[in-house]
């Protein structure tokens, strides 16, 4: 690494190419239109014809996180059991219709949103949104389905209770938020997920599925008189109003802990966090610039740098913001052999210093700027990604012209914006660790959190 | 099962799924990509798809080099040199080449399989030329320092242990890969055996580079916001001045006929839900009795291809045996491919009554055939997903680069659909029973065991 041959060479043609930085006009062809049908939906429309096909994008406001005491994991059971049988068409019948038309649906529950996807060629356009309005407002709950996702679900529990990934994330968030349905896994316990009924299935629908609380993305080969009727037929039947969301805030929990849970493996598995900004902070985009020079850049960020390419110390090493409705973290995570966990997690807190103590460099800022607006057009390759960011454009209230904007708000972060945000936001004593190994040289401060199965 | 790719980096907990979804998209279900091929006088084949719904491309290089050339107990080399190709040349040191593509609003990876090496990044369009420049340097120019060489290495290790040591389920699959070859150096993992990463020297590595790093051992397949005329003069400029070079002779691996069944069991308290798997000879696009490859890939849809499949509808939602349970088939492969079953039974069940199931099925099969509506069904679900395959950059580089590598056409991608669709009820009959009959299968069974008993 700190071999320099020639360097003068070097010099003349970084200076060459870093003359041609100059970020690309992003996706400035990208026409975005609200569309209102004769019922009311709105969708956000981006036509696009180079393919026979369309993606439908949809958000119910309202996740997991909603999900009752002791119920963890009905959000996403009920959205497994939505294409399992609806209207006329039992399990069986459903997933052939499906399958005859080629139609790719599904569903999944996050902890703020549950998410439903439709992509279909255009020839198969109408059945294909019939399936969509019966899994969304008839869906059948036969014992007989309700049984095989229940068991389903139960066997990857199984798989996922001694997968060191798995464990060290949900112990993290367990840790982080012990009485916050954050705390909870989406997908439920062993417990939780014997204790769901179709009566609780079905009040979740009654409750959720509601035109307030719907946000769709549409693209494809589609125009605006077309989709209007097809939006009536999708989502025209379901109820006007929902039940309010209502989530407390999450206050953080653990902080500077380190927690240990000991397994049989050569590699622990570590995640790490501390508390983040939320999307509509006024330094969101100060913190992502920080994100991505500290750990969310690729090949060439500080704790790639210095955790990979300078010690070999690990294969996969990084960091991200989540910014959620009623919380935000900064976390990250590194997987390195067991007996010098300690010198990883050394060089992490080191950095994450550093980066509080002394920000970036200019050169540094002007890379992550380039690298930010220069990639946000390679968001826009398929159908299905550029739906799923219109319906992202519209939960997080950005605006229908967000993607002209978008990269000026890059383009504003100053270093003394960094300087000060890093000041506040990187807390490296209140990381909170988790290590899934057999690490050497670390105590833990606690004892870990059940999570039950 | 035999494009266990192994790309650079992970960065979030997904791979599994990413390389399970490039797994099929590149298992030649191709489309009319409507691509444009040329070839530079030095032998290099270059690939262009137009697609102009942003201003992006993706630009890729393949060599037809994987771990299957690598020497005898130099297993890893493929896939560390893969590796150290990011580190620098003369005109680019220390890392410039990812900085560069970085500052540039890049994205890049690479990947090595048994068959091929994949270097790729996506890109604003009026960045191409940059990059052919930056990619055309390394095919040539790649410097290794010893220090380097150690570095990457002890990140090489670290990937096998996240991919191989610390999962009981992939320790399975390396060791039933060993079983199911016993000559085709398929039976080594792309990511090489331990003892022979460590052991790996920088002659090695440099001999590997020298011998198989040439313009006419590659295909360049540039997709996006770009015409063939404007890739030409710039493949030509960088790409073209590279000349050919005498590429080593290849040897012709052919794997003897498999005589014996074999069982593979793995126990450890890692794990908690056992399964099951099954694996099968099978030609492949290029390799053996080739022409039954396309019936191959109709037959796998209709056994395992999902909620409506033979398997799935017989063990999950009839007998009620299994949480899940299907089929696979991958017929792009230089060497042989493999036709395989799997099964997880449901919590408390026990392996022993979804391998029966599952044969139960395969000797309907033998015994009835499939029908022609099954066929039907399958070949038109096949066939939109040839279409669904168009809707993106990475899957047309992909399915082309994939293809094209192995030694496939460009002809016989973009005939795809017809050739899938002219597949008979007959014809699949005639595979499967041509595949299926044999009793030389690798079976494997991952179980628990009392804490204490594993590694």
């Amino acid at each position: 690494m700190t071999a320099r041959r020639r360097p003068m060479v070097r010099l003349i043609a970084l200076a060459i190419l870093a003359a041609a930085v100059v970020a690309p006009r992003p996706a400035s062809a990208v026409n975005v239109e609200r569309v209102v049908s004769p019922g009311g939906i709105e969708a956000w429309l981006v036509r696009d014809t180079m393919v026979p096909l369309v993606s439908i994008e949809f958000s119910f406001r309202g996740g997991a996180a909603l999900d009752p005491a002791g119920k963890a994991g009905l959000a996403d059971m009920t959205v497994s059991l939505l294409d399992e049988g609806a209207g006329t068409f039992d399990s069986q019948a459903f997933q052939q219709r499906l399958s005859d038309l080629a139609v790719e649906m599904s569903f999944s529950a996050g902890a703020d949103t549950i998410r439903g996807s439709l992509k279909t060629l255009n020839r198969n356009r109408d059945e294909a949104v019939e399936l969509l309005r019966l899994a969304l407002t008839a869906p059948r709950f036969e014992a007989d389905a309700v049984e095989r996702i229940r068991q389903q679900i139960l066997t990857v529990l199984a798989r996922k209770s001694t997968d060191p990934d798995e464990i060290a994330g949900r112990v993290w968030w367990k840790a982080v938020f012990p009485d916050h349905p954050y705390g909870r896994p989406v997908e439920g316990t062993p417990q939780s997920i014997a204790a769901i009924t179709v009566a609780d299935m079905r009040r979740l629908i009654a409750e959720r599925f509601a035109r307030d609380q719907l946000i769709v993305g549409v693209v494809g080969d589609i125009t605006p008189e077309e989709l209007r009727p097809l939006l009536d037929r999708a989502f025209g039947d379901l109820p006007a109003t929902g039940e309010p969301v209502q989530l407390a805030e999450a206050s953080i929990h653990a902080a500077g802990e380190t927690f240990i849970i000991r397994q049989d493996v050569p590699q622990s598995v570590v995640v790490f966090g501390h508390s983040g900004l939320k999307r509509d902070h006024p330094d969101f985009y100060v913190a992502s610039v920080i994100n991505y020079v500290l750990g969310g850049g690729g090949f060439s960020s500080r704790l790639y740098e210095e955790v990979r390419e300078k010690r070999g110390l690990a294969y996969s090493v990084y960091s991200y913001i989540s910014p959620m409705s009623a919380a935000a973290v900064f976390a990250g995570g590194v997987s390195t052999q067991n007996g010098r966990v300690a010198d990883s997690l050394a060089v992490i807190r080191a950095e994450w210093a550093r980066m509080r103590d002394h920000g970036v460099s200019e050169q540094e800022l002007t890379d992550a700027k380039t690298y930010l607006t220069g990639s946000f057009p390679l968001r826009f390759t398929s159908t299905d990604r550029i739906a799923r960011m219109l319906v992202g454009m519209q939960y997080n209230d950005l605006g229908i012209d967000y993607i002209d904007r978008r990269n000026r708000y890059i383009e504003a972060v100053s270093r003394e914006d960094i300087a000060r945000v890093a000041n506040s936001l990187l807390k490296p004593d209140d990381l909170t660790f988790v290590i899934v190994g057999d690490p050497a040289g670390i105590e833990a401060t606690a004892e870990a959190p059940e999570i039950g199965g | 099962m035999t494009l266990s790719s192994s790309a650079r980096r992970i960065v979030v907990g997904t791979t599994t799924g990413l390389l399970c979804a490039l797994a099929v998209v590149a298992s030649g279900r191709a489309a009319v990509f409507g691509p444009d091929s040329f070839t530079l006088d030095n032998g290099m084949q270059v690939v262009v798809v137009s697609n102009h719904r942003a201003p992006v491309v993706t630009h890729m290089v393949w060599y037809r080099v994987g771990a299957m050339d690598e020497p005898p107990g130099r297993t890893g080399v493929a896939h560390l040199l893969e590796h150290l190709m990011f580190k620098g040349t003369d005109a680019y040191p220390d890392g410039a080449f990812s900085q560069i593509v970085a500052r540039h609003g890049g994205r890049e990876n690479a990947f090595t399989s048994q068959d091929y090496t994949g270097y790729f990044q996506s890109v604003a369009a009026d960045r191409l030329e940059m990059m052919m420049q930056l990619e055309a340097d390394r095919m040539t120019n790649l410097i290794l320092s010893d220090e380097d060489i150690e570095t990457e290495r002890q990140v090489v290790l670290e990937e096998r242990r996240s991919r191989i040591e610390n999962d009981p389920g992939s320790r399975l699959g390396e060791q039933a890969n060993a079983a199911m070859y016993m000559n085709h150096p398929y039976r080594n993992p792309v990511i090489g055996w331990e003892h022979e990463i460590r052991a790996l020297t920088r002659d090695d590595l440099m001999r590997f580079y020298r011998d198989w790093y040439a313009p006419n051992n590659a295909i360049l397949v540039v997709v996006g916001d770009t015409t063939v005329d404007q890739v030409r003069p710039m493949a030509e400029k960088y790409y073209g001045r590279i000349p050919a070079r005498d590429l080593p002779t290849r040897i012709e691996w052919r794997e003897p006929p498999a005589k014996a069944a074999q069982l593979v069991t793995l126990a450890d308290p890692q794990v908690r839900q056992p399964s099951w798997s099954r694996r099968y000879h099978a030609p492949s696009h290029v390799y053996g009795a080739t022409e039954h490859a396309y019936a191959l890939e109709v037959l796998a849809d209709i056994m395992g291809g999902g909620a409506t499949s033979r398997i799935y509808r017989r063990l999950v939602v009839e007998q009620k045996i299994a949480a899940g349970a299907g089929a696979w088939y991958n017929p792009s492969s230089r060497g042989p491919a493999s036709f395989g079953f799997y099964a997880t039974p449901l919590p408390g069940g026990d392996l022993a009554s979804v391998e029966s199931a599952i044969e139960g099925e395969i000797d309907r099969l033998l015994r009835d055939g499939v029908t022609d509506e099954e066929v039907a069904r399958a070949t038109a679900r096949l066939q939109a997903e040839a279409v669904y395959a168009r809707d993106s950059l990475r899957a047309p580089a992909q399915v082309l680069g994939a293809s094209l590598v192995v030694g496939m056409t460009v002809d016989e991608i973009e005939s795809w659909p017809e050739r899938i669709g002219a597949v008979t009820a007959e014809a699949v009959n005639a595979a499967a029973r041509e595949v299926l009959r044999s009793e030389a299968t690798v079976t494997t069974r991952l179980v628990p065991a009392p804490a204490g008993d594993g590694t």
